[in-house]
């Protein structure tokens, strides 16, 4: 009795699940704007205007070289952090940790209003570099918290069984610690870019007038007349996302990436 | 002096101490095992020698020379741990030639010799496999392959057969000796399984609970003669009795007397004494017999476990265990009057 | 070598760069908030340096505080929703074998990548007179009109769950695949029906993982925007829409730090007060 209940349970969180991502392909291919029910006529028109409009295209590079900028600064500051804090026993490492997650813990209206007070008391407010560095603090926590799990994973005797064998403290890094984290690091980096390209309040505070990016597009296209473009925007996003996590599923040890154990020491 | 030497060694981690005054000469070429309960200090002592850890005091010495400031990356030993620690993201030949990668010896010869380690372990042709493809007794043969890469000056080994089942833990052991045979390299083990220790070792080191060497010596010295009750007790079974001295070679033991070979110096009479007898030594008779080292009881149990027999007999409140070949079964069951005959060559008198 | 202390100054050298990224980028701004918090508001959008409580009394209005409690509650409800949901989906997966286990966990990726405008516009969608839910169900005879489910309360409980629940099953998939099997099997042997396995051992040995998920998906949902734009009327804009209202629209930078502040107290507050409540829970018991 409990297998089928916990199959019917499953299957309608699955349709829930579905709902939005069924909608938005149809509307994306729908040829007529509006929406009905049942839909009428498929074009790929929606996808075409996204690729040729400059009223999309410059949204789509800016959202891109914000995402691809600010995701690899989080990660440069993730990633010595969480190794300091590994290696080293330090008073202030609950502290600097906490700081480290400060960010994104916090609504982000909070956050945001914080970068915009900061950027226009600098005189650097509606630049695309200030929403560069704002995600990148924003999201720091996102690899802060994989790579932590990832060093988490390495056990202690694996490095000492690397000293024992002649490796000094540089060498341990490279060629053991390094290739260990990798995977994770990809993880956190995947997850703040993706994150970035979907971020609307930080964009929208630190620069949203000069610098527009892919959901500020959205959202306002959402208010003064909609599109179904942005819908072909969401079904790219989606299968960029399946691609990447797809990938990392094939090749990698996903389960293992997002915190579970590895089948050996199940 | 030649070998390995540990001087005056202590270590402390906070309040805990971890060892204690020990001071050990270990020769070349010789299968040491570090042999104790767990918390006694011998893994302690392994990671002091391997540089994982510093004494808080002592030295410790390499054919006269001190080695205690050398970091654990430049002492060139070989050393096998306790979870195996194979590097998951390197193959199977990556793992073992790893010392040699991090001496940055060119890649042609660390693949002949990954193959040369691999044969000597018999993994043969498992050079591209993963780590993740390996059953338990695969990977330990990875584990020891890999310490012996660069023919270190000393193969250190902490308690590496723990995690194996009964079976291939035997195999090994044997593996394992025969290898170090072979290759003649100083070894030292960790284990807390006497039998190991008896199989494998030339010479065994005992820690006892206080974290200090109980005794020193070879497996056969170490059973044969232990030095006080500890080892005695840890070390193969043994009938303990308390006992108080009578005389040059008298030990009163509840109502009846023992006669015995030796006493060690300092015993005077009235002194009290533990006397250790190897159940094998001790031979049963049914009934009451008399004479010298005669102690009479009843059979209280018997334990046939089809290679060897244990009769369990209770002398007056005493309880005495004799083990026999099935061949050499007394004629006694349960419930019997029998006699447990101690010959005095078998007894041994140990401070209590 | 690991968890050593470091030997020298050198040693933090690591640390140095990203403690003093996010001193610069991160911890100067909250000052500086904090700061324009108590500034004073000059009349046409400026404000000039100065000390007062000017901005925090005037806290004190019906809309705030209708707007702080309807945030609170709306956050803490779908949170519950969320968890409860998303609890037993998590321990559902990871159950299954670990191929199956890829595929379910690429699909919540994928969701996760949707933003949360898209979220609002597809239900939005979902919910319409003209192309929602409804249809399907008065094509199932079901009803007898299709009608037109947002915006409204129910659309954005819905859709802040919906954005929610993947973030949710990624904060208990750590926990929950380390659950030893041998747990509710026990359970189990020793007579509990599996219902009762579940609600007892599982629900119950996690509680700490349970609690924690609580705080950080209630912590994520205080902090939506666009949604109850998209999927609520005025009466369900959340504190976020109000305070980003100040900051931009009547360009009241003081008024809205103010409300930043306060907002962010009272929610670590509650999420201190959280923490406590499973921590005394769990004393008791023992």
């Amino acid at each position: 009795m409990s297998k089928t209940l916990r199959i019917i349970f499953l299957s309608l969180i699955l349709f829930l699940l579905c709902g939005p991502l069924i909608v938005v392909s149809g509307v994306s291919l729908n040829a007529k704007k509006r929406l009905f029910f049942p839909p009428e006529g498929i074009s790929l028109r929606w996808y075409e205007e996204l690729l040729t409009e400059s009223s999309w295209l410059i949204p789509v590079q800016n959202s891109l070289t914000i995402a691809f900028t600010s995701s690899f600064i989080a990660l440069s500051i993730a990633l010595p952090l969480a190794y300091f804090l590994w290696r080293y026993r330090v008073f202030y490492a609950r502290a600097l940790f906490t700081l480290g997650i400060s960010p994104f813990i916090l609504p982000p209206v909070i956050t945001a209003l914080g970068f915009l007070s900061f950027w226009v008391t600098i005189g650097f407010y509606g630049k695309m570099g200030a929403t560069m560095i704002s995600h990148a603090i924003f999201f720091v926590t996102l690899p802060l918290v994989t790579i932590s799990l990832g060093f988490e994973s390495i056990e202690h005797e694996i490095v000492e069984a690397a000293q024992t064998m002649g490796a000094d403290a540089r060498t341990v890094f490279r060629t053991v610690i390094f290739p260990m984290i990798r995977p994770y690091m990809i993880s956190g980096l995947a997850f703040a870019f993706v994150l970035s390209l979907n971020e609307y309040i930080v964009a929208y505070m630190v620069s949203g007038f000069t610098v527009e990016t892919l959901p500020i597009k959205i959202f306002n296209s959402l208010r003064y007349g909609y599109t179904p473009v942005m819908a072909s925007v969401a079904v790219v996003f989606v299968l960029l996302a399946v691609i990447i996590f797809g990938l990392i599923g094939r090749f990698g040890d996903l389960p293992k990436l997002l915190g579970a154990l590895s089948p050996e020491e199940e | 002096m030649a070998g390995l030497t540990l001087e005056d060694i202590h270590k402390n981690f906070g309040s805990v101490v971890a060892a204690r005054d020990v001071n050990l000469n270990m020769p070349h070429g010789r299968f040491v095992c570090f042999l104790g309960p767990s918390g006694c200090g011998k893994t302690t002592l392994l990671r002091l020698i391997a540089g994982l850890e510093s004494p808080t005091r002592g030295h410790i010495l390499l054919d006269g020379k001190r080695i205690t400031g050398t970091p654990a990356h430049k002492r060139n030993f070989g050393m096998v741990f306790q979870s195996l620690a194979l590097f998951p993201h390197l193959s199977v030949g990556e793992n073992v030639t790893y010392s040699l990668r991090v001496r940055h010896i060119k890649k042609n010869t660390r693949q002949k010799r990954a193959a040369e380690l691999l044969d000597l372990v018999q993994l043969s042709g498992f050079a591209d496999r993963h780590i993740s493809q390996l059953s338990g007794g695969q990977r330990q043969r990875v584990a020891i392959a890999r310490a012996l890469a660069i023919d270190p000056l000393l193969f250190l080994l902490d308690e590496p057969l723990s995690a194996l089942d009964a079976k291939l833990r035997e195999s090994m052991q044997l593996e394992l000796r025969l290898l170090q045979q072979r290759l003649g390299v100083t070894t030292i083990l960790v284990t807390h399984d006497q039998r190991e220790a008896m199989t494998m070792a030339d010479m065994v080191v005992v820690m006892g609970p206080d974290n200090r060497v109980r005794q020193v010596g070879t497996p056969l010295e170490i059973y044969r003669q232990p030095s006080d009750t500890f080892v005695a007790d840890f070390i193969g079974s043994s009938n303990l009795l308390q006992g108080s001295c009578m005389g040059a070679r008298e030990i009163k033991i509840s109502d009846q007397h023992l006669v015995v070979a030796e006493m060690p110096a300092g015993i005077s009479d009235g002194t009290s004494v533990t006397v250790s007898v190897r159940p094998e030594d001790i031979s049963v008779l049914p009934g009451a017999e008399r004479g010298d080292n005669c102690l009479h009881g009843t059979v209280s149990f018997i334990r046939d476990v089809g290679s060897n027999v244990e009769i369990y007999l209770n002398c007056n409140g005493l309880q005495i265990i004799s083990q026999s070949t099935p061949k050499g079964r007394p004629n006694v069951k349960q419930g019997d009057e029998a006699t447990a005959i101690l010959p005095a060559l078998s007894c041994i008198v140990l401070k209590s | 070598m690991i968890g050593e202390k470091p030997k020298g100054i050198r040693a933090h050298l690591p640390v140095a760069y990203p403690a003093l990224m996010l001193g610069i980028f991160f911890i100067i701004p909250f000052g500086i908030m904090v700061a324009i918090s108590f500034f004073h508001r000059q009349p046409g959008g400026f404000y000039i340096p100065g000390f007062e409580f000017t901005n925090y009394k005037n806290l004190y209005t019906a809309l705030f505080g209708r707007t702080l409690s309807f945030s609170l509650f709306v956050a803490g409800l779908s949170a519950a929703v969320c968890v409860s949901l998303a609890f037993p989906f998590t321990y559902f997966i990871t159950r299954m074998r670990r191929r199956t286990q890829v595929i379910w966990l690429v699909f919540l990726m994928s969701v996760l990548s949707l933003s949360e405008v898209i979220i609002g516009f597809a239900w939005s969608l979902l919910l319409s007179r003209t192309a929602g839910i409804s249809n399907l169900i008065v094509w199932l005879g079901l009803m007898d009109q299709p009608k037109a489910w947002y915006p409204g309360f129910a659309a954005l409980l819905f859709g802040i769950c919906y954005l929610a629940f993947p973030y949710t099953v990624l904060i208990l998939y750590p926990p929950l695949s380390r659950l030893d099997p041998a747990l509710p099997e026990a359970s189990q042997t020793l007579g509990a029906s599996p219902l009762r396995t579940f609600f007892w051992v599982i629900v119950g040995s996690m509680r700490n993982a349970i609690v924690a998920a609580f705080v950080m998906v209630f912590v994520f949902t205080l902090g939506v925007y666009l949604l109850p734009q998209i999927l609520g009327r005025p009466q369900h804009w959340t504190l976020s829409v109000l305070i980003t209202d100040q900051a931009i629209y009547q360009t009241n930078m003081p008024m809205a730090a103010s409300m930043a502040i306060f907002f962010m107290v009272v929610s670590l507050l509650l999420v201190l007060i959280t923490m406590a409540i499973g921590k005394g829970e769990k004393i008791k018991s023992t």
